[in-house]
Order: C-alpha cells, then structure tokens, then sequence
C-alpha cells in the first residue's frame, strides 16, 4: 500500500498482469479493424477496449487506484465537463453536415 | 513533506469522507510529494489540449459532406507480400504498451532502490519511445510522399484529413520525444547517484506518470482517429 510519503509499492505481479491484459486488449481492438466489424458493434467495441485500456493505465500503471480521494476527485472529475464541450459539438457538428448536405450536395 | 509522518497518515480517514478532511485540514490538501500533484495538474491541463484537438476532429467529421479516408487502408502495408490493414499503427501501439510496462518496473525498482535495473528499465523504455517515434516519422514520409496528404487535401477524401492528422499525431509525436529525453535525463541521474544519498526515487514516479499519459493518449487517438 501506499506509504507515508504517497511512495507506490506494489507486487511486481500485479503490473505484470496488467501488462499482459492491455496487450490482449490491444490485440482485441486491433481484430476489431481486421476483421471488419462494422456500425454500433464496431463503434461499442472500440469504445469498450478503449475505457478498460485507459481505466487500467490510469488506475494501476499511474497509481490512481492506491491515491487519496482528494487527489483523485481532483485530478478525475474536471474531464467531465468535456461531455458537455462533446455534447454540444455533436449536435453543432449535425447541424452544419444538414446544412451541407441541402445546399452542397451533389 | 515532513509534517505527514506515518504516524499522521494512519490518522487520515479514507475513502469520501477522507476528502472532507484533507481539504478542511488548513494546510497540505494532497498527501503526495509536491512535484506528483504538479505532475498530475500538468496532466491534467494536458488532456484539456488532447481533448479539444479530439472533439474538434469529431465535430469537422460529424460535419463534413465528403467522404473520410478509410483509415484501414491508408494505413495499410504490404509485409512479406501480404497487404495488411493498420499493421503499423497495431505495432506503434504495441511498441507504446511495451515501454508502459517496462516504465511501470522501473518505478517499482526504483522504490526498491535497485539502481542498475531502475536504470536499465529507463533506457529500455526511452529506447522503445524513440523507436515509436521513428517508426511515426515513417508514417508521415509515406503518407506525404507516396500518398500525396497535405494539411490542405489529400486524393483518398475529405480535405481535413491531413490538418487533423498531422496537427494530433505530429502532437502526441512531440509528447513522446519530450518524454524520450526527459526520461533520458532521469535514468542519466539516477544512474550518476544523485538519488542516493536522500534514498528518494519519487522523480523516477513522476516521470513515469508523464510517460504514462503518452501512452493514455495514444488509447484515445487509435480508438478514435485510427479505428473509427
């Protein structure tokens, strides 16, 4: 566990596991792309391999698992606010392809 | 640093209710070196930069009438007479993962004060960083010179392609040779015995932490530049 001075020492084990598991999820959403899964199982899959890859860096490789909630909430929950930048960008970005589409299309 | 003694941390209540308390406590909120809460504030305004060159990609596309480059295929390669779809890209993103792996032993080592391994992990992980950004420069002189994309258009598509590809790839590019000579000067230190005297290999963490974030991008860019 974490020591007095927020010094992160583990078992070797535990960062070789998550090794291996981000290869493989690599692996996985590389076979996304080779094999040809298209539509909302290609884009959910993408999107799922993406989430567990990062939540695994985040949470093991940088030690966000073993760090006090202060230091956590600080660091993790300002990002959320980009789902509505996202949100917001999405419906603009629909807006101007329908746009587009009635005046330019060929 | 000094006043979070082990004594004074087992006191720290933890879980909710524990943040309630490091930031009513009047002085040091996060119980971590001061250059990791730095290092992790920096990361912090970081994302923000990735984040908005990302939904700015999201918006152009969402928006644009022609059609997008399929990626699979631009960034395809012929390997011992077989075309196969992003095999660079698959290999960049190994070759990331692999340095994140070797980086995470070296921190680990580092706290066990095991030098020479804490320094050969570094290097390894520099090595297979500046592979990477060896094997991006290819991908650019292939995509410029065989396949014509320019910042301005390209024959495979939509015009935006190329400013979006060469604006978030040529960046995370620069973070990963940052992070090359960074990591470079850190395993030069500890290698030298800078470290020694005080037995504090936190900086050899904190500069995992940035390399990390390299490769937490490059997750985001494959899912959604590359794979999309």
């Amino acid at each position: 566990m974490a020591g007095a001075e927020g010094q992160q020492q583990h078992p070797l084990k535990i960062y070789l596991y998550i090794w291996v598991f981000l290869f493989v999820l690599s692996f996985f959403s590389y076979m996304v792309d080779y094999v040809g899964f298209q539509g909302y199982l290609r884009w959910s899959l993408i999107l799922v391999f993406m989430f567990l890859k990062a939540g695994f860096i985040i949470a093991i490789f940088m030690h966000m698992w073993w760090e006090r909630m202060a230091l956590i909430t600080a660091i993790l929950l300002p990002p959320v606010a980009l789902l509505v930048l996202i949100g917001l960008m999405a419906v603009e970005g629909n807006y101007t392809f329908s746009v587009r589409d009635l005046f330019f299309a060929t | 640093m000094s006043e979070s003694s082990a004594g004074n941390d087992i006191t720290l209540e933890q879980g909710l209710s524990g943040i309630v308390e490091d930031w009513a406590q009047e002085k040091q909120t996060f119980h971590v070196p001061w250059g990791k809460a730095m290092m992790w504030i920096f990361l912090l305004s970081d994302t923000f930069i990735f984040s908005c060159f990302l939904v700015a990609y999201m918006k152009v596309r969402a928006s644009i009438v022609a059609g997008w480059p399929n990626t699979s295929e631009v960034f395809a390669l012929t390997l011992f007479g077989h075309h196969i779809p992003l095999i660079l890209i698959a290999i960049m993103t190994f070759v990331l993962i692999t340095s994140s792996g070797t980086m995470a032993l070296a921190v680990n080592y580092g706290y066990r004060r095991d030098r020479s391994k804490t320094v050969l992990l570094m290097a390894a992980t520099a090595l297979l960083g500046a592979s990477f950004v060896g094997m991006q420069a290819f991908e650019w002189t292939k995509l410029i010179v065989d396949e014509g994309v320019r910042p301005w258009g390209n024959p495979m598509g939509a015009a935006q392609f190329g400013s979006f590809f060469f604006m978030i790839t040529g960046f995370h590019g620069l973070h990963v040779s940052a992070g090359v000579i960074y990591l470079s000067i850190v395993a030069f230190k500890v290698w030298r015995g800078d470290y020694e005297q005080s037995g504090n290999y936190e900086i050899v963490e904190i500069a995992g932490l940035y390399w990390h974030f390299v490769d937490l991008v490059w997750v985001f860019i494959f899912a959604f530049f590359y794979l999309w």
